[in-house]
């Protein structure tokens, strides 16, 4: 039987923020993103927000609505990127099975650490006390026999605890909870499960299964193996990296976007950003996603196949126009834009030519496209620029490529 | 408030960093005599987390913080 640790850094950026700012500690505190570039929504709240039902990803006034005399603090990622660095290397004093998921938690494979370091319940008192006083944050860690049950443990007491869920109990602790705590029950899966009568994880785990296969097809498998405790997925190794399946940027506009013109300028520098990764990690996509959101907030996503695989930024670009000419009418002004490729081959692969398309020209394009990711790796990504972004400079300020933050990919 | 300070420290040829003398703002420098302790730790009192060194200043015990490149001292004993 596996050992498997979730840590999970309580309210991460929060606490930090309070850490550094002792004046903060005891009031209720917020930290956001910028209002001045629009991006004014929470990011994280400690304990004593929490209490005033503050939620991650509302904006800032309503957050202030609800509790006045909320504290926002500006967010510092280099500080929130060296403590999750710091947090990782207390992780690999016990095992060097650790699965970043995000920036604060971490799935921990101890299994074969069991006889070195005491049992999963000691290895991981001692990582939450380690991390209490040499980095002066909390974390709340779940033990037990797979990801999920650990996952769910980190999140049954908070903060700064640790729950093992085992075989004997889990039906105990986790078969009362609500069936959205486990991971991949979203609100729409919610819906359709409490339709059903499903309201607990374990009325989910006794459901008959072929009731729930007519009802979400494959993932009734899935939902029905993670309730049960029968995940068998492996904690990753640190130094796997594992493959890449999409590459996306989006961006909120420092402005609302009122016509083709200004889409077309958010589109130019996002798949700049999204191809010259894609060149870097040396992929060619064959799908091209956009997502559009307007300024009530309603957000559609259209996607298409390209005709050949193609890491072109002009091969990109153009699709995505097409796709937001094709699906969107400027009924209402624009908030935020986004582009991601995905279904990848490797960029070394030979393809069948075309019939109809100049493929010199293709080629002089990619070599055209990789002379330029070398002039901005050198130079920074505003050196080179389509003459089009100084028109207003303003909108085109920003680049996504640098400014890229990880934030926690799917767990398949 | 967390104030910085300059610091006269010594790098040995393992990559260790000791502490040799706290130079203050208005020109004075106090000896550190002994370290009697080096771990990981945060400061809940000047905010901050790093290394701590445990320095005796004239029989005095403070807490000196290495974070990142930056030292600062604890003021109180937590």
């Amino acid at each position: 039987m596996r050992t498997i640790l979730h840590s999970d850094c309580n309210g991460f950026f929060a606490s930090v923020e309070c850490l550094y700012n002792p004046e903060f500690r005891d009031k209720p505190i917020a930290v956001c993103g910028d209002a001045d570039k629009r991006h004014g929504i929470i990011l994280a709240k400690n304990e004593i927000a929490k209490k005033f039902n503050i939620k991650t990803g509302e904006p800032i006034w309503q957050a202030q609505q609800k509790c006045p005399e909320l504290v926002t603090a500006q967010a510092h990622y280099d500080r929130y990127v060296r403590f999750s660095k710091l947090c990782r290397e207390i992780y690999s004093d016990y095992t060097d099975n650790i699965e970043p998921f995000g920036l604060d938690e971490a799935w921990l494979d101890v299994t074969g650490s069991t006889l070195l370091c005491g049992s999963g319940k000691e290895i991981a008192e001692e990582i939450r006390h380690r991390i209490k006083h040499e980095l002066g944050i909390t974390v709340s860690i779940g033990v037990s026999f797979n990801k999920i049950f650990a996952k769910l443990g980190s999140d049954y007491k908070k903060p700064d605890a640790v729950t093992v869920i085992t075989k004997e109990n889990y039906k105990d602790l986790v078969w009362k909870l609500k069936a959205e705590d486990l991971l991949y029950v979203g609100r729409a899966t919610q819906k359709r499960l409490n339709q059903l009568g499903v309201f607990t994880i374990g009325d989910l785990a006794t459901f008959p299964l072929e009731l729930l296969r007519k009802n979400f097809g494959k993932w009734a498998d899935i939902l029905h193996s993670f309730s049960n405790g029968l995940d068998f997925s492996p904690v990753m190794k640190s130094d796997e990296v594992s493959a890449v399946k999409s590459i996306g940027n989006s961006t909120t506009a420092v402005r609302d976007l009122q016509n083709f013109e200004d889409a077309k300028i958010i589109f130019m520098v996002l798949s700049d950003s999204v191809c010259r990764r894609m060149r870097e990690q040396g992929f060619k996509a064959k799908n091209v996603c956009i997502s559009i959101r307007n300024t009530e907030l309603f957000t559609i996503t259209r996607q298409t196949k390209c005709e050949r695989a193609t890491n072109l930024t002009n091969d990109i670009l153009k699709i995505c126009l097409r796709l937001f000419k094709e699906n969107y009418d400027f009924d209402k002004n624009i908030r935020s834009l986004g582009i991601s490729v995905s279904d990848f081959v490797p960029d070394s692969i030979s393809h069948q030519t075309s019939l109809f398309e100049d493929e010199t020209n293709i080629m002089r394009l990619e070599q055209l496209d990789s002379t330029l990711d070398k002039i901005k790796n050198r130079f920074g990504s505003k050196s080179v620029r389509p003459a089009k972004l100084m028109f207003d400079r303003n909108l085109s300020g920003f680049s996504p490529k640098e400014e890229h933050t990880v934030h926690p990919v799917s767990y398949f | 408030m967390k104030q910085y300070v300059s610091v006269t420290a010594k790098f040995d040829p393992d990559g260790n960093i000791l502490p040799l003398t706290i130079n203050w703002d208005d020109g004075r420098v106090f000896d550190i005599d002994r370290i009697t302790d080096v771990r990981y730790a945060a400061s809940l009192k000047a905010g901050g987390a790093g290394i701590r060194y445990t320095c005796r200043i004239k029989q005095i015990e403070k807490y000196l913080f290495l974070e990142e490149n930056r030292w600062f001292i604890n003021n109180e004993k937590e």
